[in-house]
């Protein structure tokens, strides 16, 4: 599998870090309640087909990336970094 | 008083040769890690060219004017080889001093191409001369830059020196043993 990190062009699979679903950047506000904060640490859903995760080009240029895939067909569809989402 | 003495990262391990390859090390005089700060990339890019005559290089390249080049190295940093930093460079950006610290590989010959493609994931071929690449060498995260068409540099980190050589070596080895059988 190759990834489209946005800095560095197509790399392969090995050169990345997995982080899990891109929920990870929409975190709960501190007084938003058990609730939301069991849901955003804890529970996940298992979807086939598309996802947005979370990874890091940890071997390259050390980006967090989200990138967009299918967990059916396996196509990826393309990458954003991190840090742009989240503004 | 115990009387200590310097020795350069791939002290005692290069200069190799194998067939048509050659490893030689290179040691710059100093080396630093230039990182922007926040909005401040342009700044920082301006006090480079102006204290060292370099101006940040774009992602995956290289810069060089006479004895300093600047090196991208990763999300908004860059690696700068044969000089030490200016002190007008701290209001841009952070500045680490990092002398020392990383051992430098030229890799040169006709096989070079065909040995990296053994033990690194990146499209080496596809890379033009001046292109520097983050990537793994084996399992060592390394820096890769094509210098020429048959030549390479590797910096890894100093620790990894000894594990750098002898991949390489390896690698080398194992590639001129193919060649051999497929001649025969």
């Amino acid at each position: 599998m190759r990834l489209p990190c946005p800095i560095c062009g197509d790399r392969d699979r090995r050169e990345f870090y997995y982080m899990g679903d891109a929920v990870a950047l929409h975190r709960p506000a501190p007084d938003a309640g058990e609730d939301a904060w069991d849901d955003y640490l804890h529970l996940r859903d298992n979807p086939c087909g598309r996802t947005r995760d979370l990874w890091m080009h940890e071997a390259g240029c050390s980006a967090w990336i989200v990138v967009e895939r299918d967990t059916a067909t396996h196509e990826v569809f393309g990458a954003t970094l991190a840090r742009k989402v989240k503004r | 008083m115990v009387k200590l003495v310097a020795q350069t990262p791939c002290h005692g391990l290069l200069p190799i040769s194998l067939g048509d390859i050659s490893l030689t090390e290179v040691t710059p005089q100093a080396i630093f890690s230039y990182a922007p700060f926040a909005g401040q990339t342009r700044g920082a890019s301006e006090a480079l060219k102006t204290h060292h005559g370099v101006a940040m290089p774009r992602p995956g390249r290289v810069a060089t004017k006479e004895d300093v080049t600047a090196m991208w190295f990763g999300q908004d940093q860059v690696l700068v080889l044969g000089a030490r930093a200016d002190a007008g460079l701290a209001t841009f950006g952070a500045v680490t001093d990092q002398s020392d610290a990383w051992a430098i590989v030229e890799l040169h010959g006709a096989a070079t191409l065909d040995i990296l493609a053994r033990l690194t994931p990146v499209d080496v071929a596809a890379m033009r001369t001046n292109d520097t690449a983050r990537s793994l060498i084996q399992h060592m995260s390394a820096s890769l830059t094509r210098l020429a068409e048959d030549r390479f540099q590797l910096v890894v980190m100093r620790s990894m020196a000894r594990t750098l050589v002898h991949d390489l070596t390896m690698a080398a080895t194992g590639l001129a043993a193919r060649q051999k059988i497929i001649q025969e």
